[in-house]
């Protein structure tokens, strides 16, 4: 570890703290407290009164099978996006790990749609999707002349939020299964090869199982991503619609206090969110590391 | 089937790979170019079956009623200004912060290094119904400032920065010190000028973070001359009432060119940034 380096100055490491440590409990740690004070009451829309309910408004969550089934839906949401994600984003990387000249240029273009952000992902997949001037639908039509009602077919819309989520996750995906595919040392590969094992037996025995701790970082961070960073997907794309087919926890949480002005069912809603989080977090720190199949 | 050891190719073989590269980069982009084509038709072109895939000629109507539409100008300004607030602010108090966990010793510098990382299990969603009550509360509510404060400290900036001044020569460090030169000299002078690397990296990051921050400004904002450019997509869609493709891909296009920019310049810092984020233990 490091020495006393600077022991005479015994104040300034605080100093050097304080601002950080002012931003953080004001805004990081005092909101997530006030989360599970705020979700023990009950508050009229615009009143200021709050009732103490105790564990009411979870309760009440819980027994609503409105929220029962949007917890439902957006575990189908998270398990798709993660899945066609993933699967994706690996068969690209694989592609992109190809030694050849100009495969620079490539990786970068396949990077762009992580930079952008989920408002414009989600207004370019609306244009793109939409029956009138879309021309996802004319080429759906040329190809197997069917006409799809994207945004306002629940099924279809609740796909056309997958598909713009993985679309714009994709590249981060890249990323990690790039640096991923790189770690492993072509003696692996020719040994294999040696052996007469072909490339798909190689890519299932040897290249998917060295990836396995890539994949599961991947999985933890892509949960956070599709449960958090949708928002601005579902807000541009259907508002949760139709019929609720898009509405997710996220959404729902904004919905109930911005909408219908209810902070203590959506301080609760928080607080679950939260605690998914911190399960999510442990359990990534618990078995994370240990599944390293490489060094 | 792709030689999955990076060995080296014949002609044909890189040809094809090219191909179904081209292809597959055009896939990628599509929302991006079929968007750009859009903004450039006019309605009539635009509603025409079947789609065209070109305009007929450049077309630049849309851009002009878009800016108008949203107050782009405003908008764009704010946004500029918010994501620089933001970054430096990250980057301060990330370098200071940073420079305490990797150069000094303390009381509880465990137990407040983990509170920082803690953090990182905070997002701004599970928050927001408390933050926008208590930025309310203190006056700040559709303001600048209630905007950027939540941001301005970083879990993950303060680590990457302490990360990269572990990795300075402590030998450095001891001839400063028997120089005379103080903690904050030996940091300005000396650290600083050997971070670029990765201060431009999270400057690029952080930047752009904020720049496509939406849940946060669409509850904290509400004056439309105040609002940020994530917001105006979402104006473009609320003020057509029919919806008039090509001036809301116009909008969007040019709320998405600084990303484009930003990115493209700085792509090598930005997917360097992206996967140190990745070592979090």
């Amino acid at each position: 570890m490091q020495k006393l380096n600077y022991r005479s100055h015994s104040l300034v490491p605080y100093l050097l703290l304080s601002p950080t440590f002012i931003v953080l409990l004001l805004f990081l740690y005092w909101p997530s407290i006030n989360s599970v004070y705020l979700s023990l009451y009950k508050q009229a829309p615009f009143g200021r009164n709050k009732i103490f309910v105790g564990i009411q408004n979870y309760v009440n969550l819980f027994q609503d099978p409105a929220y029962l089934n949007n917890l439902l839906r957006s575990t189908f949401f998270v398990i798709f996006t993660i899945s066609i994600g993933l699967i994706f984003s690996l068969l690209l990387a694989v592609i992109l790990n190809q030694n050849l000249k100009g495969i620079k240029f490539y990786r970068v273009i396949f990077f762009i749609p992580y930079a952008i952000s989920s408002t414009v992902a989600g207004s370019l997949w609306v244009f793109l999707l939409n029956p009138v001037a879309g021309q996802v639908n004319y080429l759906l039509d040329l190809a197997f002349n069917i006409q799809v009602n994207w945004l306002t077919n629940s099924f279809f819309a609740f796909l056309a939020i997958i598909i713009a989520t993985v679309w714009k996750n994709m590249g981060f995906n890249i990323i990690f299964f790039l640096a991923g595919l790189q770690a492993i040392p072509d003696s692996v590969y020719e040994s294999a090869k040696i052996d007469g094992a072909g490339a798909i037996t190689i890519f299932k025995d040897i290249t998917i199982p060295l990836l396995s701790p890539t994949t599961f970082y991947l999985i933890i961070m892509n949960i956070i991503f599709s449960v958090f960073e949708s928002f601005g997907i579902v807000d541009i794309m259907t508002q949760g619609g139709p019929a609720d087919s898009t509405n997710i926890v996220i959404y729902k949480l904004y919905r109930e206090m911005f909408i219908n002005f209810r902070p203590g069912i959506a301080a609760a809603q928080s607080v679950i969110l939260l605690a998914l989080v911190i399960i999510v977090t442990i359990f990534h720190f618990k078995y994370g590391t240990n599944n390293v199949h490489y060094q | 089937m792709f030689d999955l050891n990076r060995g080296s190719y014949s002609i044909y073989k890189k040809i094809a790979l090219h191909l179904v590269l081209i292809i597959i980069s055009f896939i990628v982009l599509m929302p991006i170019i079929f968007g750009i084509s859009v903004s450039l038709q006019p309605r009539a072109q635009i509603f025409s079956y079947p789609p065209s895939f070109l305009p007929d000629r450049l077309h630049f109507d849309n851009y002009i009623k878009a800016w108008n539409l949203v107050s782009l100008d405003k908008i764009l300004v704010n946004s500029i200004l918010a994501s620089f607030v933001v970054m430096l602010g990250k980057l301060g108090l990330g370098v200071l912060s940073g420079y305490a966990f990797s150069h000094f010793e303390f009381k509880n510098k465990k137990f407040l290094f983990f509170a920082v990382l803690f953090t990182l299990m905070l997002p701004m969603q599970v928050r927001v119904v408390p933050l926008f009550e208590f930025i309310s509360r203190v006056g700040l509510g559709n303001s600048f400032s209630g905007l950027v404060l939540p941001f301005l400290a970083s879990a993950t900036t303060t680590f990457l920065m302490r990360q990269h001044f572990l990795t300075i020569p402590k030998s450095i460090m001891e001839s400063a010190q028997i120089d005379g030169c103080g903690p904050f000299r030996f940091l300005f002078q000396i650290l600083l000028p050997l971070s670029g690397a990765n201060l431009a990296g999270l400057a690029v990051v952080n930047f752009l973070v904020m720049w496509n921050a939406y849940l946060w400004p669409l509850i904290i904002i509400n004056d439309d001359q105040k609002k940020l450019a994530q917001q105006g997509v979402k104006m473009l869609f609320a003020s057509s009432s029919e919806r008039d493709w090509g001036i809301i891909m116009a909008g969007t296009i040019m709320v998405v060119i600084p990303t484009l920019i930003v990115f493209l310049l700085a792509q090598k810092f930005f997917v360097k940034g992206i996967a140190t984020q990745g070592i979090k233990e």
